[in-house]
């Protein structure tokens, strides 16, 4: 797994934090372009999935497997998970539910990325 | 008491998700480093456990608006990573690894700290707000 590839992701994360942040703070209700944010994220994280998971079964590097397989799919599941939770809290915090999540996944993909690289334990 | 005054409502709703996370990445490391390697630091990684257990239970009791639990298992939160953070500090020889509460929670920027601070507001300013709704009769 690239360097590049793990901090563009972050860094998409990071951003649909923002986007979600903005609802928050201005109490904006979930709207349909926060959703095609997040929606945007899991395509790009279950791309993630799946080409992790191959570099996984083919690299030669020290990776320890079931901790970064776990990590993929944690990372797959929360924004679906948030979504649901959140947008059933109709106040500006259900969005809040969304900018938590979104910077978890930031965190998941700096932490994937010493995983591949052997330095979180 | 109406079912918006519930400490899973409002703020509320996102403090149980910042809890949720910590619980499961506390459970989740926590069981990883028992079954790999807890001769290495046992007492760190015991008390990791322990740190996921309360986060579970906090979650639980915030989630579904039972206030004694929350305040038992958040009030114990912050006197262990204020404590475990001291312990950290004086006898490093103590903690080979790291614990979520090491460094009062440095590890993982400061929230471990922040969170039971927050959560014992939030706890606080709800009861208040069950008080004030009780004297309008």
């Amino acid at each position: 797994m690239s360097e590049l590839a793990a901090w563009a992701i972050a860094l998409l994360a990071l951003a649909v934090a923002g986007h979600a942040a903005w609802h928050m703070l201005r109490d904006v209700p979930f709207s349909n372009a926060l959703f095609y944010s997040v929606a945007a994220l899991e395509v790009v994280l279950i791309g993630l999935l799946v080409t992790g998971s191959i570099a996984l079964s083919r690299t030669d590097g020290d990776v320890d497997g079931v901790l970064f397989i776990s990590y993929l799919l944690t990372q797959v599941v929360i924004p679906p998970a948030a979504v649901l939770w959140g947008v059933a809290e109709k106040s500006r915090w259900g969005t809040g539910v969304v900018v938590v999540a979104m910077l978890t996944v930031a965190v998941l993909c700096a932490r994937l990325h010493g995983i591949w690289e052997g330095t979180v334990v | 008491m109406s079912d918006a005054d519930g400490t899973s409502h409002g703020l509320g709703r996102m403090l149980v998700a910042v809890y949720g996370v910590f619980a499961i990445a506390a459970t989740a490391r926590s069981v990883y480093q028992l079954s790999t390697k807890a001769g290495e630091a046992p007492f760190a990684y015991g008390l990791s456990a322990l740190a996921a257990i309360v986060y579970i239970v906090a979650t639980w009791a915030l989630a579904s608006d039972r206030r004694r639990w929350a305040s038992a298992t958040i009030g114990f939160e912050m006197i262990g990573v204020l404590a475990v953070g001291v312990l950290t500090v004086v006898d490093e020889e103590l903690f080979p690894d790291q614990s979520v509460w090491s460094d009062f929670g440095a590890g993982y920027g400061y929230v471990p700290l922040v969170l039971p601070a927050v959560g014992l507001w939030w706890l606080w300013s709800r009861r208040r707000r069950v008080l004030r709704a009780g004297d309008q009769g």
